[in-house]
């Protein structure tokens, strides 16, 4: 019998949170895993197939962020990962309330684009995050978030 | 081939029109991206938007690579080896809402085939430069590699 593969979301929004996920990608090797994006053609473009879009949102907009939050949960429901993992930014946030609320192990990797302070969906996630990572070593605290690489 | 690229969230049009002003003095053609930008460029060939399908081609053929600070750029300059010029967006000219992108250049800045204008005569010179692309010694593939590790071990242990 072999053994039950684990299975990750990882959802971002298009752009640079996305370029990094995809540079991050060789680690969820041996995963059953899941992507999730805001831009269709983006799964595509990385030869992606049965991803996942999301409607995209930022805080300018309380419509499409409840929209983005229902369309999470929906996903997180749907597939039942084991780990929800995400390098940002709304879109990505929800996906890690989602998972956090139905007990599933949650991973934020701030933006690389965030230099001298964590973005707020960064702020927000250290407190859902299970492991909560930034970029840069200079803004690691002892309690989080903590330091082990970056992709730039 | 030059390609000058803005994103597609935000225009910039500070950027695209310096490279206008100079692209006839150049020696390479140029193709710029504009996005959601309002200026016409006159003197170089343009797109709204380059379809993500379409994007790695077009990286393929640049020899160079202006940008804005846009992680997701530099990511990709970096992934197909080309130097690319980083203008960061600022918050002072209604070009973003916070100045992150001249924080982010200030940590990049001379990393191998990372070169920042600050100015249009800085871009103007780079453009005239041959710039060296990114080496396979980057030492931001160390700091990668770490990342990727990391993750993995978490994820076996969960």
């Amino acid at each position: 019998m072999t053994e039950k593969k684990l299975k990750v979301l990882a959802a971002s929004s298009g752009g640079g949170h996305w370029e990094q996920l995809m540079a991050m990608r060789s680690a969820f090797e041996g995963c059953d895993i899941v992507f999730a994006t805001t831009i269709p053609g983006l799964l595509a473009k990385y030869d992606i197939r049965d991803g996942l879009v999301l409607p995209d949102c930022s805080r300018d907009s309380i419509t499409m962020s409840i929209r983005c939050f229902f369309s999470a949960f929906a996903i997180v429901i749907k597939h039942k990962p084991d780990v929800v993992i995400s390098t940002g930014a709304a879109p990505g946030l929800f996906c890690l309330l989602a998972g956090k609320l139905t007990g599933k192990r949650t991973i934020w990797i701030d933006s690389v684009a965030n230099v001298e302070k964590l973005s707020l969906s960064g702020k927000l996630a250290g407190r859902i995050a299970s492991l909560w990572l930034t970029q840069w070593q200079h803004l690691s605290r002892p309690d989080g978030p903590h330091y082990a690489g970056a992709v730039l | 081939m030059i390609l000058v690229t803005v994103g597609t969230q935000l225009p910039f049009d500070r950027l695209v029109k310096a490279v206008d002003t100079f692209a006839n003095d150049l020696t390479r053609p140029v193709l710029a991206q504009i996005g959601k930008g309002t200026y016409t460029p006159q003197n170089m060939k343009w797109i709204k938007n380059i379809e993500p399908a379409d994007f790695d081609s077009v990286f393929r053929d640049a020899t160079v690579i202006v940008s804005h600070a846009g992680i997701g750029t530099v990511l990709t300059a970096k992934r197909f080896g080309k130097p690319i010029i980083l203008v960061p967006r600022q918050a002072s000219l209604g070009e973003h809402r916070n100045d992150h992108q001249l924080a982010t250049v200030g940590q990049l800045a001379g990393r191998p085939g990372i070169y920042v204008a600050h100015t249009d005569e800085d871009l103007k010179n780079y453009l005239l430069d041959d710039l060296d692309s990114p080496s396979h010694e980057d030492p931001s593939e160390v700091g990668r590699t770490s990342l990727v590790t990391y993750l993995k071990g978490y994820l076996a242990a969960v």
